[in-house]
């Protein structure tokens, strides 16, 4: 059974956003991970790029399955995770931990009151 | 009828398994009002006898020539194991190699081809090939499209073919994006006018092709720079034999390497089939449209081939993948792999060498008779754009009447005339004699 | 593949100083290459095999043993449509007069050629109800994209920019929506009924909501169930009320052949994939040939989508199918195709779920085996099949069931190959369920086992250069 951290946002589209002051780390749900199976390349986006939330800012891919990635939150990016060009398994090892995708510079942090808490994506999960 | 084996016995136990009383009433839920109920009007069912007859006559109504026209099409020579080996059912009728157990034959071929394109086009890496050189150039416009965030258009010098320009105009048009044309001085790309188009931005690619439409080879040395410096891919396609001996899209700094594997031994066939080619950097691999082969091992440990990167393509991404192909040209690829192996590092240089020995041969030829003059000063491989100072169309019909296909008309003044490896020295003095005689004769 | 000689590269069997080619020698003096510019030259040469000629021939004989096509055995590939490719296609097709034509001859020296091109035009319109077609899209998806553009230069030519949506059924082939983009426009999902046909009452809503934006509709009837759209009149109605034009994925035409023609379904414009229909080679992945059709008035609006004349060395073989078949046998075509996919699914049905149980057309899906207990999946039983020297059905397509098997026999095929096969499905049922690990590593008989997807997608190797570099680094 997928893996749902408690303290983290969770969007619709099972990204989720962890806040540490005014950074975002942004990884994909372990729900997520396991509905694309094997992760075999992710897509991330360079250093001060600006995202959007609910725009595409990258894709995962597995062996049959190419799912993009949608901003969760708005702010330029201030790292991506490396490890993932050679690790992409990571995702699938430790969607929370080691796996996370990028990091960001929030800016807008009332965009957090739209996603959902763990309680609320847990439900969402059910419903799919 | 040969091809359909049911008995009437069997046709009645089928029917009666399948709970249908009749042929028709598989068909009950088509509405009556669209059956279609009358006879096609078609001939009748031929005979292997009559069908060869039938062909007979149609084979009749053309006049294959002693060829010396290219312009994207080419007579070259290829050994005949060629043909004999893609003819093999095993590699005829199967399918696409989803089944990597059963279609080892197929994925090994293909990772052979992507191989030697690579090779030939000095790139690291090809997809395992596109339907024509003139496609292959669009999705090559459309992949840069889709790696060049914020771009608007894509420029294209003209001093490409114009065939393989107009279905980019087709692609640029539907796709959405421009298409801006990067003037010519002396046969050859300006750059000057590329450098102002590329000042202007938003340019995600620009397109070149070598040896060009004029059979000009083209200098490009620091054209890579010119477009990476404004963010923009640096796209080739190039005759593929040529590069036996020309410098490679790799060398040159191509981001991709495109055009038609045909100058590669492939009948010209009436233009098709061709196939077409794709190279990258790798660092575009996943940018890059089409099938790809790729190694792996299977559960025995043993190495395999295996279609592999299907992620980016159309059947999983389906409205957001950046190209819709979902074939390839695999027994054309087949093809050019056999050829390329028993031509082999050598075997293409020797023939590069001929065609060019033989189309400078021509040329001088030509021009010595004082009708014909260079079109351009600028080195050209096996192909050669001249005026004329005739009429072109009455020319390449008389030669046609004497069986020579003398080349393709550039315009009312030019043309452009390809020699390969299969001309003999014969060939062409008996065409220079030719066109002499009917010189005379209008005198 | 067991043989270490034949299961390697071509490269791994060069040996410098070989060769495979014979030239002619050099009579034009002292002309080379060498008197071009250096700068113009490659530095280096391409790494090509060098190889005598028997080696060239045993390896390349050798690789189309670990091949498996139409004339090796029962293919029911679902949705390809895996008839016969007769021989005398290839012969006609090989005939030096065709094969030597260049495209850019005078019209009057390839008057044969031109020929072949017209009849196949009018015999495909005759069949398939419409007006002309063009033979220039080199595959199906490319005949689509083609397709999507006369549908796009239409309604620009009357000043209708507005409609850039294409209504495309959920259960469509991935190419439909892929084509659209292609071609700039933008996908608007049609949700299927339980039984796999278009929602009309979707259809309508969607209709209705996108009031003037609607260039076309694209439908694949029967679709990719294999059920015939009944439908279609009604749908078609709605599509052109709204000014949009319907637009039918020829993959499915073979069913059809004798029974109804896409013209008088209310379809525009359509692609044939000859390469299923009319029998020409699936050749490994193409060459095919996509021609596409339209309705009266359209034909202006054909677009420049290759150099040259399409692939006239694959049409010339289904103009000589069409010519063998002939009048008399054409119309049994889609009947008996249609008979023997319902005599599977009839013998088939009480071992493997059959979601929708009704009276298919050319092809049917099966949702996995009925007795879900014994964990073995629709990868298994098509892996199996690989071992009793049957090609797999099409897997996992289409999306709307998970366990998707489709089977499609086509009306090559005697009853005896069909019994054969039915008689294997229903023995892998029972090894499911006795010896379920066996089926489940299948296949045990051919050249290689299951192979790692994960590998090959995560670390890409698709040269030679590569995997030699990749084979020193783990040195």
């Amino acid at each position: 059974m997928a893996k749902i951290e408690p303290g983290l946002y969770y969007s619709e589209s099972h990204e989720y956003v962890r806040v540490e002051g005014n950074i975002g780390i942004i990884g994909i749900s372990d729900y997520a991970q396991h509905a694309l199976g094997n992760v075999v390349y992710v897509d991330m986006p360079e250093t001060d790029d600006e995202i959007t939330a609910g725009e595409d800012f990258g894709a995962v891919e597995s062996v049959k399955a190419a799912s993009d990635l949608i901003a969760p939150v708005s702010g330029t990016v201030v790292e991506v995770n490396e490890a993932l060009e050679d690790q992409p398994e990571l995702i699938n090892q430790d969607a929370y931990g080691e796996g996370w995708i990028i990091k960001v510079e929030l800016s807008d942090k009332s965009e957090l009151d739209a996603l959902m808490d763990g309680a609320a994506y847990e439900e969402h999960c059910n419903n799919e | 009828m040969k091809y359909l084996p049911h008995t009437s016995e069997e046709l009645a136990e089928m029917l009666s398994v399948a709970g249908v009383k009749s042929l028709d009433d598989l068909y009950s839920d088509v509405p009556e009002a669209i059956r279609f109920r009358r006879e096609y009007n078609l001939p009748e069912a031929m005979s292997e006898i009559e069908i060869r007859n039938y062909f007979d006559r149609l084979a009749s109504l053309n006049d294959p020539l002693i060829c010396f026209a290219g312009a994207g099409c080419y007579d070259h020579y290829a050994p005949s194991i060629v043909q004999s080996i893609i003819q093999r059912s095993e590699f005829l009728t199967c399918y696409t190699p989803y089944q990597a157990e059963i279609s080892q034959g197929t994925l090994h071929y293909i990772f052979e081809f992507q191989s030697m394109m690579a090779e030939m086009t000095g790139m690291d890496i090809s997809n395992a090939s596109m339907y024509d050189g003139a496609t292959a150039t669009a999705e090559a416009a459309i992949m840069a499209m889709a790696a060049g965030k914020k771009c608007t258009k894509v420029l294209v010098s003209s001093t490409i073919d114009p065939r393989v320009r107009a279905v980019l105009e087709t692609y640029a048009h539907f796709h959405g994006f421009g298409l801006e044309t990067v003037g010519e001085t002396n046969g050859q790309t300006d750059r000057n006018d590329l450098q102002a188009r590329l000042n202007e931005g938003g340019v995600a690619g620009v397109i070149v092709q070598q040896p060009n439409y004029y059979g000009v080879i083209e200098d490009f040395s620091g054209m890579a720079d010119i477009c990476h410096n404004a963010k923009s891919l640096f796209i080739i396609n190039s005759i593929i034999a040529d590069l036996a001996v020309l410098k490679t899209p790799g060398e040159w700094g191509a981001d991709i390497a495109v055009g038609d594997g045909q100058s590669l031994g492939i009948p010209m066939n009436f233009g098709g089939p061709g196939v077409g080619y794709m190279c990258c950097t790798e660092k575009l691999l996943r940018k890059m449209p089409g099938r790809i082969v790729g190694l792996t091992k299977d559960n025995r440990e043993q190495r395999a081939f295996v279609l592999t990167l299907q992620a980016r393509e159309q059947h999983i991404r389906r409205q957001k993948a950046t190209s819709n192909i979902c074939s390839n040209q695999s027994l054309m690829a087949l093809y050019v792999t056999i050829y390329l192996s028993l031509m082999g590092k050598q075997g293409i240089k020797e023939a590069a060498e001929l065609s060019y020995a033989g189309a400078h041969y021509l040329h001088d030829e030509l021009v010595a008779t004082g009708w014909f003059k260079p079109k351009f000063d600028a080195p050209f491989f096996n192909e050669f754009c001249l005026t004329y100072d005739g009429d072109v169309d009455a020319l390449i019909e008389e030669c046609a009447d004497r069986g020579f296909l003398v080349g393709v008309k550039t315009d009312d003044s030019s043309i452009l005339i390809a020699v390969t490896e299969q001309r003999t020295k014969q060939d062409i003095d008996n065409l220079v004699e030719t066109i002499k005689s009917i010189r005379e004769d209008a005198v | 593949m067991n043989n270490r000689l034949y299961g390697n590269l071509i490269f791994e069997l060069s040996h410098p100083g070989r060769k495979g080619y014979s030239l002619p020698a050099n009579q034009f003096g002292s002309f080379s290459t060498s008197q071009l510019p250096e700068t113009l030259l490659r530095k280096k040469d391409a790494e090509l095999p060098e190889c005598d000629e028997l080696t060239v021939v045993r390896h390349y004989t050798n690789l189309s043993h670990n091949n498996f096509g139409v004339n090796d055995g029962f293919y029911p590939l679902g949705s390809c449509t895996m008839k016969y490719n007769p021989v005398i296609n290839e012969e006609i097709a090989a005939r030096p007069e065709f094969t030597a034509i260049h495209p850019l001859q005078p019209e009057y020296t390839c008057e044969g050629s031109s020929a072949v091109a017209a009849e196949l035009r009018r015999m495909l319109s005759e069949i398939t109800g419409l007006a002309d077609f063009t033979l220039n899209p080199m595959a199906g998806a490319h005949g689509e994209l083609t397709g999507l553009m006369i549908i796009r230069s239409y309604h620009e030519s009357r000043g209708d920019n507005a409609r850039t949506k294409v209504i495309i059924p959920d259960s469509a082939h991935g190419t439909n929506p892929a084509s659209a983009a292609v071609c700039g426009l933008e996908v608007v999902e049609v949700k299927s009924l339980a039984d796999g046909t278009v929602d009309v009452d979707d259809l309508r809503r969607l209709v209705a909501e996108n009031q003037g934006t609607i260039a076309a509709m694209m439908m694949t009837n029967p679709n990719t169930l294999g059920l015939f759209e009944r439908s279609i009149p009604e749908i078609a109605e709605l599509i052109h009320a709204e000014g949009g034009l319907m637009y039918y994925d020829g993959a499915n035409l073979n069913p059809m052949l004798g029974a109804c023609r896409p013209g008088d379904m209310g379809f525009d414009v359509m692609h044939i994939n000859l390469h299923k229909t009319f029998s020409t080679p699936h050749g490994g992945g193409g060459p095919g040939s996509g021609p596409v059709g339209v309705r009266s008035g359209l034909e202006q609006f054909f677009p420049t989508v290759g150099a040259f004349n399409g692939n006239f060395g694959v049409y010339i073989k289904a103009l000589v199918y069409i010519l063998t078949i002939g009048r008399e046998n054409i119309k049994m075509v889609g009947p008996l195709a249609t008979l023997n996919a319902n005599y599977i699914k009839e013998r088939l049905k009480d071992v493997y779920e059959l979601p929708i149980d009704s009276v298919c057309k050319h092809e049917f899906v099966f949702n996995g085996l009925k007795d879900k207990s014994t964990g073995v999946t629709t990868m298994d039983v098509a892996k199996r099949l690989l071992d009793y020297g049957y090609h797999a059905p099409t897997i996992y397509f289409p999306l709307l069931f998970h366990e998707s098997l489709m089977i499609e026999p086509t009306e090559n095929e005697s009853k005896e190959t069909i019994d054969g096969f039915i008689e294997v499905m229903r023995c892998i049922a029972e090894e499911a369920k006795e010896d379920p690990e066996m089926v489940k590593s299948a296949p045990h008989t051919t050249p290689i086992g299951r192979v790692d997807d994960v590998l090959a997608a995560k670390h890409p190797v698709v040269t030679y250069k590569q995997l030699i570099s990749c084979a020193d680094t783990n040195a």
